[in-house]
């Protein structure tokens, strides 16, 4: 196979620089914001005692849980040896720095006293999962560079496959990390289970491949690259793997808490009579971000459309954030349960369903970490060559080019 | 009255004796109290023991007396006012019984908000206490996120009139501290005080490793209970009349 065309973009369009200017106004409303709560208290934002995360913590768990995922096109190639995806490791590489940087920004703009970020960077408590990931996503920022450069510099080539494999190691340990901040809550209804962590796993493999599949649709149509069908018949599919995958975890997460009687009440709340939860949970989540997309992805003629398949990853992306926002807003929701079997009510909330609306600083602030990242990510593809030449069919798919290896010799 | 010597020599001697011998006796007693100065020890755990059966619906003399205590303010929105302890009302889903109770940080010996606290800023000092370091507290709230009693309080205004004994911090979270500046004078928390006067004696506070304290002695002869025993958290503040 012949080698890979990487090449910078030229990036010299009224259009680029518009779209860079663009996220980078998003990310100063995002600054202010964070500016605005942390000055004022976080009464400014809807967070209250009962809900004490956010919007915010839904955007950086989203980000975050994509950074890792997004990993997954280089380690299917580095780690797994699919020479297809060899020309979009660099990318998938770069992604999940980039929207790890935005997704820890939100996360650490949001802290009641972020200018002690440097108290959390030299204090610890190890057996804080807290503070095992403050070491997972700085190591995981190390480990994917280092894996980067095995890619890019040719010298390096030969460590690519370690260096894959230990960043592909370190990304499901990760988002295990992740997983586990919920799954190790023994006091709530809602967490407290070791699914958490392998569901956190599965959900970035979908999210990640989902922003993707829509940041490379989006690049190579803007600077005119080609793009062939091959290559995105393949993403499209795993996509869609992976969205079933996620259903099933949801599936079961359910049902083993539908088996338990004591979990019933909870149930009730997030599938029945929990509002906008359960309206999130249904039409956001199943219905927009899990079934609507399987369908699309795997319709014979539907699948076979670039909008279909851009919709489709676009819906899984709104699924994935009804989703998180459902695990962490709609878990605090519902009350703790301190007496089995007594109505409880007090002063301070409890026995009552929290209450919780999105104020406009905290969504700023959520939409300028996500803009942060695509800011970051378009402005590297400028400088450094992440991004191949061609992904038409005959460049990247091997029997593709031998077919068109053939013809040209007969020809 | 006469004495001969040898009953002279015999007096003289015991009470010289127990003039020498009573600094060292007091000095022993010294060095079972604690100087101020002095790190806390797990010789003591501080505790509290609730009589339900005490607690009148309606009351709020302790709820009222820890806002005074330790300064937190009233005219804040109740959704995001701290409240370090509060009353809670129980009615039974079946017979329809209904009690009250206070609930508070119940100091567990093993506290879920240390656990999770990333830099140890909650912590469970070695006499019982759960608090907060207020100086090294990022806000991130994942303590509160952990608490299964609902017990602490993020602090989202900014703050006026503070007491000098209770720091307290915009940003930072907080919870009872079973009024640790009060019991390393060696007086009652103010919630049991404010109880004893104006409520109806429900509180019982005391060193619940101290065989000797009323509270270690009503714990070992009468029934009580942990909320939330299934989590095997050994709180500080136990319930009798649930």
């Amino acid at each position: 196979m012949k080698s890979i065309d990487f090449r910078e973009i030229e990036g010299r369009s009224l259009g680029y620089y518009a779209l860079l200017a663009f996220f980078g106004v998003l990310v100063l409303i995002g600054l202010g914001a964070a500016y605005y709560m942390e000055t004022n208290g976080h009464h400014v934002t809807g967070m209250n005692n009962q809900i004490v995360w956010g919007i915010p913590h839904v955007f950086a768990v989203f980000m975050i849980v994509s950074a890792s995922g997004v990993l997954n096109v280089a380690s299917i190639a580095s780690v797994f040896g699919r020479t297809m995806y060899k020309p979009l490791a660099r990318l998938s590489g770069l992604l999940a720095i980039t929207l790890l940087i935005g997704g820890l920004t939100v996360l650490v703009l949001d802290l009641g006293k972020p200018d002690r970020l440097i108290v959390a960077m030299t204090t610890y408590n190890f057996k804080s999962i807290f503070a095992w990931n403050i070491f997972l996503y700085t190591g995981f920022m190390v480990v994917v560079a280092v894996y980067l450069w095995m890619m890019m510099e040719r010298r390096m080539n030969v460590h690519t496959h370690t260096a894959g494999l230990a960043a592909f190691i370190w990304r499901l340990t990760l988002t295990t990390g992740t997983g586990s901040i919920f799954g190790f809550l023994i006091a709530r209804q809602a967490y407290d289970s070791a699914l958490l962590a392998p569901m956190f796993i599965i959900m970035s493999f979908s999210f990640g491949l989902a922003i993707f599949v829509l940041y490379t649709m989006a690049a190579y149509n803007l600077t005119g690259r080609p793009l062939g069908d091959a290559i995105l018949r393949r993403l499209k599919n795993l996509l869609g793997v992976f969205v079933a995958s996620v259903l099933y975890f949801v599936v079961v997460y359910h049902l083993t808490n539908l088996y338990m009687t004591a979990h019933h009440d909870f149930e009730r709340f997030i599938l029945l009579d929990g509002g906008v939860y359960t309206a999130l949970f249904w039409i956001g989540q199943i219905l927009i971000g899990s079934i609507v997309p399987l369908v699309i992805l795997f319709h014979p003629r539907l699948g076979g459309s670039r909008r279909m398949i851009a919709l489709a990853a676009a819906l899984v992306l709104v699924g994935a954030f009804c989703q998180i926002y459902v695990i962490i807003v709609g878990g605090q929701a519902f009350p703790l349960i301190l007496f089995p079997g007594k109505i409880v009510s007090s002063s301070f909330f409890d026995g009552a369903i929290g209450q919780y609306r999105p104020s406009l600083p905290e969504i700023a602030l959520g939409i300028g970490g996500v803009s942060l990242a695509l800011a970051m990510t378009t402005f590297a593809i400028k400088v450094l060559p992440f991004l191949p030449a061609s992904l038409a069919d005959s460049d990247v798919d091997p029997h593709q080019a031998a077919v068109k290896a053939t013809e040209t010799a007969h020809a | 009255m006469s004495i001969d010597r040898r009953q002279f020599l015999t007096v003289g001697g015991a009470v010289l004796a127990s003039v020498a011998l009573a600094p060292g006796m007091r000095l022993i007693e010294l060095a079972q109290a604690r100087s101020p100065d002095e790190a806390v020890t797990s010789l003591q755990r501080w505790g509290m023991l609730v009589d339900t059966t005490r607690c009148a619906e309606g009351c709020s003399a302790c709820v009222t007396a820890c806002n005074k205590e330790n300064g937190l303010q009233q005219n804040v929105r109740l959704d995001i006012r701290p409240q370090w302890i509060r009353t809670v009302t129980l009615r039974d889903e079946h017979t329809g019984y209904v009690q009250t109770l206070p609930m508070m940080c119940q100091h567990c010996e093993e506290p879920p908000c240390a656990d999770v606290c990333p830099t140890g800023a909650s912590f469970r000092r070695a006499d019982g206490i759960v608090l907060v370091d207020r100086h090294i507290c990022i806000g991130c709230r994942y303590c509160m996120m952990a608490c299964p009693y609902k017990a602490r309080s993020f602090v989202h205004e900014n703050l006026t009139d503070q007491r000098a004994n209770v720091p307290r911090g915009k940003g930072t979270v907080e919870a009872c501290t079973m009024c640790v500046h009060r019991v390393d004078e060696g007086r009652i928390p103010a919630c049991v005080e404010a109880c004893n006067s104006d409520g109806g004696k429900a509180l019982t506070f005391g060193d619940m490793k101290d065989p000797a304290s009323e509270i270690a002695k009503r714990l070992a002869t009468q029934q009580s209970e942990e909320i939330r025993p299934d989590l095997a958290l050994d709180t500080g503040v136990r319930y009798q009349g649930l």
